[in-house]
């Protein structure tokens, strides 16, 4: 018999996890009490959201799901936002709270709050432990949830006298779930159709998105993009999956991405999406789009087929598993004119221009690509460095980039970039953000230093909030309100407080000197980067 | 246009919510709801009837079927079920009334369950359709209180949902 706390410990060291992210409370303490004879690594992170986004990069890294723990009560609602912007984003986590003791649930009583039933819309599943005999199975069901099908986060919510309570303990070997079933190999018949429409297509074109990296199927869609000759374009969760410059890639689509892929997208006749959901910023009339081209859809989740766009081929099952299964059929047509076509699209040539004092971010960006290494881990937040980060960062072969393409959660990246530096650290991950979004997570700057975790971090410091000013400047007749932040703080004094090296660069001039030094840091690295506030993000 | 979707769901606490909540967020509007256990115990049915053009159903088919505690989801078509809803009815009637209603009861399948001076409760199970033409026949008494259950149905025939 063991202690259940002791239990959810060897369950999650059962599942393989060596590293967690989390804050303690007092109704998880049992659980953070076993955690102390274990030799799994626990990162205190300042704010239980940032735990979860953390988990989030470090799944991302791993492919894997990553875990996640908040006290109950306002640890646990902390920690909402990073649950919903990891259910956005279909990435596995697993997030375990403490809850009030059984007999007081329901009482209101202190750090009180029903997290499975506020939590229930944006969870792949979620559980609240009654009885602790059932936790090896939960938690074993928990890591089958998150991790396939269509992964995403699933909750564990823990009562403190349930975790004290003294089980037998035993990992399951398998799962017994009849409901549960997610389909992997696509219908051999919809494979051949696809096939037929491809061989049959004058302009076909395929749209990757998030959905190749959580099944990682990466070598298989440039695999298939070669052998079926069809140009390639991505939304922003799918960046990266392709080096920018590869020459079936095309470029971003959406509302903020290149008009080589819109036109693209609007001019050929067979699409076929594939691990995307048709968002709404990355394709905004998926009626319009779909008039007169055949629509194919690839995707694990059969929910997600139809729901956006109508779609004339769907397939549903496992990104890697069916661009394994196309790879292997017959394809006789070059498309060579239509390739030449796509990609005879001149982009807008980026002005290099330079306000005086300020650097050029979208020049920078290009710049700090440049030196990076190829394997580079870039994290974007959500604003106009966001945009500007996938626009202008050059992503080489090995070359990952991390953002929250579904929820737009502002301080989502240094989190993200801790928890991908911990799973990868012969990586470089450097942090693109902006003032704003900063200011929403610079607490972990202290995470940083106590963890020894070298993330670069890149604050493009404009003084607004963007993105929201230029919106305001456009559609609300430049009735500007609430998006001057002021040029405060000082950030390099702040990272220098922290004991984190910092600089400043405010021209383009000594742009390269400045990346230089940052690149070429072996410990954490703030730059903060002076633009003008009139900046804009495309 | 309205449809029936039975969902054969595990019997566990939270399901119910999880459902109910999926209608909520998805914009979809329930016109009613039944829930029971299943001659297996570990097994409920629940039975909604719901509003919206076909792409709503076919979108509310999906996301129910991707709930994890979703066993089975059949929308079913409207000549291939038999619904029931269960009504009763507290109707205002004096003793000289009684015997009118007492033939619109027996005519219509109705039953008397309670009987005062001035008043009479009716039970009565049929189909919706049904249901509304006796309630035509019976509102001229006044009607004091109505409770109905949510519509169950289930398919014509040999075939079964399992």
């Amino acid at each position: 018999m063991i202690r259940a706390a002791a239990a959810m410990v060897k369950c999650l060291e059962a599942e393989g996890i060596n590293c967690v992210f989390g804050y303690p409370g007092a109704a998880i303490c049992p659980f953070y009490d076993e955690l102390y004879s274990s030799d799994i690594h626990h990162v205190l992170v300042r704010h239980e959201a940032n735990a979860g986004h953390a988990a989030s990069g470090y799944a991302r890294m791993t492919n894997r799901p990553a875990v996640c723990i908040a006290t109950s009560g306002p640890g646990a609602t902390n920690l909402l936002t990073a649950i919903a912007t990891a259910y956005a984003d279909s990435i596995p986590l697993i997030c375990i709270t403490g809850q009030v003791s059984t007999d007081q649930i329901g009482c209101d009583v202190f750090q009180e709050v029903d997290i499975t039933g506020a939590a229930e819309p944006f969870v792949k599943y979620s559980y609240l432990v009654k009885d602790a005999n059932d936790i090896p199975r939960i938690f074993k069901e928990a890591f089958y949830l998150a991790g396939t099908g269509r992964k995403g986060p699933v909750l564990i919510d823990v009562p403190q006298d349930v975790q004290n309570v003294q089980i037998d303990f035993e990992y399951p070997y398998d799962i017994k779930m009849r409901t549960y079933k997610p389909t992997y190999k696509g219908n051999p018949l919809q494979i051949q159709r696809i096939c037929d429409a491809v061989n049959k297509a004058q302009r076909p074109l395929l749209c990757v998105g998030g959905g190749i990296f959580l099944s990682g199927a990466e070598r298989e869609v440039a695999e298939f993009a070669k052998k079926a000759c069809i140009p390639a374009v991505s939304t922003m969760m799918g960046l990266s999956i392709f080096p920018t410059d590869h020459p079936m890639y095309v470029g971003m689509i959406g509302m903020h991405g290149l008009r080589s892929a819109n036109t693209a997208m609007n001019s050929c006749d067979t699409i076929i999406m594939i691990g995307a959901r048709v968002g709404d910023r990355a394709v905004r009339s998926p009626s319009f789009l779909a008039e007169g081209k055949t629509v194919i859809h690839i995707d694990v989740d059969p929910a997600e087929i139809g729901k956006n766009i109508p779609v004339d081929i769907p397939l549903v099952g496992d990104c890697k598993v069916i661009l394994s299964e196309l790879c292997e059929m017959e394809y006789d047509n070059d498309h060579s004119d239509w390739i030449e076509q796509v990609f005879d699209i001149k982009n807008a040539v980026p002005e290099n221009e330079e306000t005086e004092g300020y650097i050029n971010p979208k020049v920078f960006i290009r710049k700090l690509s440049d030196r990076l290494p190829d394997d580079t881990v870039c994290v974007a937040d959500v604003g106009s460095n966001q945009i500007w980060t996938c626009n202008h960062y050059g992503f080489r072969k090995g070359a990952r980039f991390l953002t929250t393409g579904g929820m737009g959660t502002m301080g989502y990246s240094l989190p993200c970039g801790i928890g991908a530096k911990m799973a990868a650290p012969e990586r470089e991950v450097v942090v693109i953000c902006g003032d704003g979004s900063f200011q929403m997570q610079l607490m972990e700057l202290a995470t940083i230093i106590q963890e020894n975790i070298s993330v670069k971090i890149i604050v493009m410091k404009n003084k607004r909030l963007g993105m929201v000013r230029e919106l305001q400047t456009k559609c609300y007749d430049d009735r500007l309100i609430a998006t001057d932040i002021g040029n405060y703080p000082d950030f390099v004094a702040l990272a220098n407080s922290y004991g984190i090296e910092a600089d400043r660069v405010s021209t383009m001039a000594e742009a390269e000197e400045k990346i230089e030094k940052l690149a070429s840091s072996k410990k954490a690295y703030l730059l903060e980067c002076n633009v003008y506030k009139l900046e804009s993000t495309l | 246009m309205k449809h029936t979707v039975s969902v054969l769901v595990e019997n566990r606490a939270g399901v119910l919510a999880r459902i109910a909540g999926l209608f909520a967020r998805r914009g979809f509007n329930i016109d009613s709801l039944a829930v029971g256990e299943t001659n297996d115990p570990t097994i409920s049915r629940i039975t909604i009837v719901a509003d919206g053009d076909d792409h709503t159903a076919q979108q509310l088919e999906k996301q129910l079927n991707k709930l994890v505690d979703t066993i089975k989801v059949r929308t079913l078509s409207p000549d291939e079920l038999l619904a029931r809803e269960l009504q009763l009815i507290k109707l205002n009637a004096t003793p000289a009334q009684r015997s009118e209603i007492l033939t619109i009861c027996e005519v219509m399948g109705g039953k008397i369950v309670d009987m005062t001076p001035t008043s009479i409760t009716i039970e009565i199970s049929d189909s919706p359709e049904h249901l509304q033409r006796f309630r035509a026949l019976i509102e001229g008494y006044g009607i004091k209180e109505i409770v109905r259950t949510g519509t169950i149905a289930i398919q014509k025939g040999v075939v079964t949902i399992r």
